[in-house]
């Protein structure tokens, strides 16, 4: 099977200032860790070898315990955690700082099983699975989950949070440098949790702008053919409707992706697949042979129906 | 010589005297070493089940890709190996350890309610069978093994795995809680004259304090098993939000249980250290006072620690901030405990036997668990490296190499006891050695995968560059350690009766376990040592200098 391409991920590249402070926290403690683990393993090692038992050896002599000493080490990790508590209070604040009461969000993000719907606060523009920002600036998101818990992570970008039913939750998102930034679900949410992926497109400005202007436009009514044939069954044959939404159509669920501009998009459910022509074939063909436990059934349907709606499909560019 | 005599022992008990032979005996006893033992045996089995899902997972995760499991089938087998591994291996492993040592150590004849004991046991082995039943009632639970809800709530998790991992959990939950009331009472009841309670072995500390925990944490999950279980049979809401319920609800009383949880696991896991270091090297140990009361300390700050698995709920700054110092806080006694071991085994004469081995193991894999724990109460690296593999390997260096590697160094220590045989020392050489580079091979590179973005309990993952190889080295790893164990286990199956004979106290100890012969009888002592300090043996061996003439 065909598979997505992908950028690397790392955590140590944050393309943040709040993903930039984690990290450089996490280089701080980590130095911190590695240099205790040298001493432990260091004592271990000395006297394993130093101490080791050597034929016709009597009895070392039995030392009860010093109290100042252990004092000691007891008051040594002390100091160490505080210095490690504080240095964790000025880090939350730069990685996670509180937003205003009356910020409203740059992006709604719903977290469903499995993929992420996108709503973006003005213009209204919805989308599925890749979501655009501009570059350059803290972005505000609300999250929330329609269904179990999910948990958005990016990190190159800033801190996972959760998505939790009920409890709809804040955090910011940035990226400075144009690029692709891969993310994924991180809360085990069920049977296909592995492929429940994120992709973040981050835009200068003006080619945001654009993006967004283009998100806007409602597709035009297919005229080929095959497509017009693809569109009467998406929106009355078949059940399609119930679940997508296309904009400017009767079809307004959001119980799948929403698909108005699903053409332009570089993977297919939720980056399971690249977005090729074959791949889309293949996918409404037999989602569950591709995703195997996903929403969406196999509908059985003719080699015909599925060229119909992969040309329809097609034009939502 | 000490001028104190023998203490004679009158069984406080009316035991029933085994009349039955065989399987029989076996089944119907209220000895407190056979049930012990048939803890040990149980644990056995089901460490095996945990590896064979281990293995399956492995195998999958070697490439990426892989369609070898299918999600479902994956997620199933996650779900059990922790489920198993934390309920049906380290729970009985560590019960039955405690059960078949904690009369000996303290003298008595057998636990304070034998036939309460054997109750134990049995629905011990009920609920794991209960448990392991759901794969063929229609599929195992396969929500995790903490078992978040709403994922395991009727909606998102039809078939009935879930009800069975409730029911099974609340029986386990009950076995467990009988089983802290007996040893409680046991340890705080029946200790030989002269035994007070600051002379008590480490161990014996260690349990007692387990023991507190498991009574104070376990009913929170037995009540919230309950809750769940009447959600998804009689459709109440308790953790469904879309009815009013709360799905967080859920996680603070899991892991209002589930971080106790956690010290239950390596409580006595640091029991049996602080008995194996100090009579291989020759030594007291040192600062015994501090090891048990820093071993209060982890249990009473181990209740202030919960929310440390939830700092990605959302929950503020200021509850995050709260649980951060709790948890940053209880490095501090843990880590005071590595120095004393340390220097225990300082200026001593260390006898390298495979028992040592694993336990100076145990300092060094603990502690690189211990570590990455702290930077988890770090909270913002949490928000980063929680529910990666990162966390994977973190757990399973406090779990596997603090609790498994101690238990290996407390088998080849007390087997001589248990069987009145010597496991060989051969075998156990290459056990070790395999094992400890097996783990690092399967765990250490996963710190690393979770640093590249891997998440947990993913059934595939694409191809990116380096993932691939790094899973491959890890499932390498894991079948190093599959070798290793089956290693083990021949060991004791050919030792437990043609090992070398053991005597009643071949390491030199100086716990009252080793006054009596290997095995014991069924009473346990015909006469116990005059008890004077914490080493009774040694005071015995070395008349011209004891322990109670320099007041310990």
């Amino acid at each position: 099977m065909q598979n997505v391409a992908m950028p690397t991920t790392r955590l140590f590249s944050p393309d943040s200032p709040q993903a930039g402070a984690i990290n450089h926290l996490f280089l701080i403690v980590g130095v911190i860790m590695i240099l205790i683990l040298a001493l432990v393993t260091f004592l271990v090692f000395y006297a394993a070898f130093r101490y080791r038992r050597r034929p016709g050896e009597g009895e070392p002599p039995q030392l009860f315990g010093k109290k100042n000493v252990e004092i000691g080490w007891t008051v040594a990790p002390i100091l160490l955690v505080i210095f490690i508590f504080v240095i964790t209070l000025r880090t939350m604040h730069r990685a996670d700082p509180a937003p205003a009461a009356d910020d409203p969000p740059f992006l709604v993000v719903t977290a469903h099983q499995w993929w992420w719907e996108a709503q973006y606060a003005e213009p209204h523009v919805i989308t599925a699975n890749e979501i655009h920002i501009p570059t350059g600036k803290p972005l505000l998101v609300e999250l929330k989950s329609a269904d179990v818990i999910h948990d958005w992570w990016v990190p190159q970008l800033g801190r996972k949070m959760d998505a939790i039913p009920g409890h709809p939750n804040d955090f910011w998102i940035q990226a400075d440098t144009p690029g692709t930034y891969l993310g994924r679900c991180a809360e085990y949410c069920g049977a296909e949790h592995a492929w429940m992926r994120i992709r973040v497109i981050a835009q200068p400005q003006a080619q945001f702008a654009q993006w967004e202007q283009h998100q806007l436009e409602v597709p035009a009514k297919p005229r080929a053919e095959e497509a017009a044939q693809g569109e009467k069954l998406f929106q009355k044959q078949l059940t399609c409707a119930s679940c997508h939404r296309v904009a400017g159509t009767p079809a307004k669920a959001d119980i799948g992706p929403d698909l108005t501009h699903v053409a332009s998009r570089e993977t297919l459910a939720a980056g399971r697949l690249k977005n090729t022509s074959a791949n889309l074939r293949k996918w409404l063909a037999n989602p569950q042979a591709i995703k195997p436990g996903a929403n969406m059934p196999n509908f059985q349907l003719t080699e015909n129906q599925v060229d119909d709606l992969a040309a329809y499909l097609e034009t939502l560019k | 010589m000490s001028d104190a005599p023998y203490i004679p022992v009158t069984p406080s008990l009316t035991l029933p005297r085994d009349r039955v032979t065989g399987a029989l005996a076996w089944i119907s006893t209220v000895d407190h070493k056979k049930i012990g033992i048939m803890y040990l045996v149980t644990s056995l089995v089901f460490f095996c089940l945990g590896g064979i899902e281990a293995l399956l997972m492995r195998i999958q995760l070697a490439q990426p890709n892989s369609t070898f499991l299918s999600p479902t089938a994956f997620n199933q087998v996650f779900t059990m190996h922790g489920t198993t591994m934390i309920f049906l291996f380290a729970m009985p492993v560590l019960v039955g350890t405690a059960n078949y040592l904690a009369p000996l150590m303290i003298g008595a004849s057998d636990v304070a309610f034998p036939r309460v004991n054997a109750l134990s046991l049995w629905l011990l082995v009920f609920g794991g069978l209960l448990l392991y039943f759901s794969f063929i009632a229609g599929g195992a639970p396969a929500a995790g093994w903490f078992s978040y809800a709403p994922l395991s709530e009727k909606a998102y998790s039809l078939s009935k795995g879930v009800d069975y991992y409730c029911v099974g959990l609340i029986i386990l939950g009950i076995a467990s809680i009988f089983a802290a009331i007996n040893l409680l009472v046991t340890i705080i009841h029946l200790r030989v004259p002269g035994l007070t309670i600051r002379r008590v072995p480490l161990f014996v500390w260690m349990v007692l304090v387990t023991q507190i925990l498991i009574l104070l944490a376990f009913p929170a999950l037995n009540a919230s098993l309950v809750m769940l279980f009447i959600d998804r049979t009689l459709h109440a809401h308790f953790f469904i939000p879309v009815s009013g319920g709360s799905a967080i609800l859920w996680q603070h009383f899991f892991w209002a249980f589930g971080h106790p949880e956690v010290y239950i696991l390596i409580l006595p896991a640091f029991g049996v250290i602080s008995e194996v270091i100090p009579v291989f090297s020759g030594k007291v140990i040192y600062g015994y006072e501090f090891v048990a009361a820093s071993t209060v300390a982890i249990g009473v700050l181990s209740f202030l620690v919960w929310a440390h698995h939830m700092f990605a709920v959302g929950l503020g700054h200021g509850v995050d901030t709260m649980f951060a110092a709790g948890s940053l806080l209880i490095a501090v006694p843990t880590g005071v405990k590595i120095f004393n071991w340390i220097a225990t085994m300082w200026q001593g004469t260390i006898r390298f036997t495979t028992s040592m081995l694993f336990a100076v193991g145990f300092l060094v894999m603990f502690t690189i668990g211990g570590l990455s724990g702290v930077s988890f109460a770090a909270f913002p690296i949490d928000w980063q490296v929680t529910d990666t593999y990162y966390l994977v390997a973190h757990i399973h260096y406090v779990l596997f190499g603090g609790t498994v590697f101690a238990m290996f160094a407390g088998v080849y220590y007390w087997f001589p006891k248990w069987s009145g045989h010597m496991l060989s020392e051969r075998l156990g050489k290459w056990h070790f050695w395999l094992i400890l580079v097996g783990f690092n091979m399967t765990f250490m590179v996963q710190h690393f995968l979770g640093l590249m973005g891997m998440t947990r309990r993913v059934f595939t993952y694409p191809n990116l560059p380096d993932w691939g190889l790094l899973n491959m080295i890890s499932t390498t790893g894991a079948f190093l350690m599959g070798i290793a164990v089956a290693i083990f286990i021949w060991n004791v199956w050919t030792s437990v009766s043609g090992g070398e004979p053991a005597g009643d106290n071949p390491w030199n100890a100086w716990t009252l376990e080793w006054a009596t012969t290997s095995p014991p009888p069924e009473h346990n002592f015909d006469r116990v040592p005059p008890v004077r300090s914490r080493r009774p043996i040694w005071d015995l061996e070395h008349p011209e200098n004891p322990d109670w003439k320099h007041g310990h």
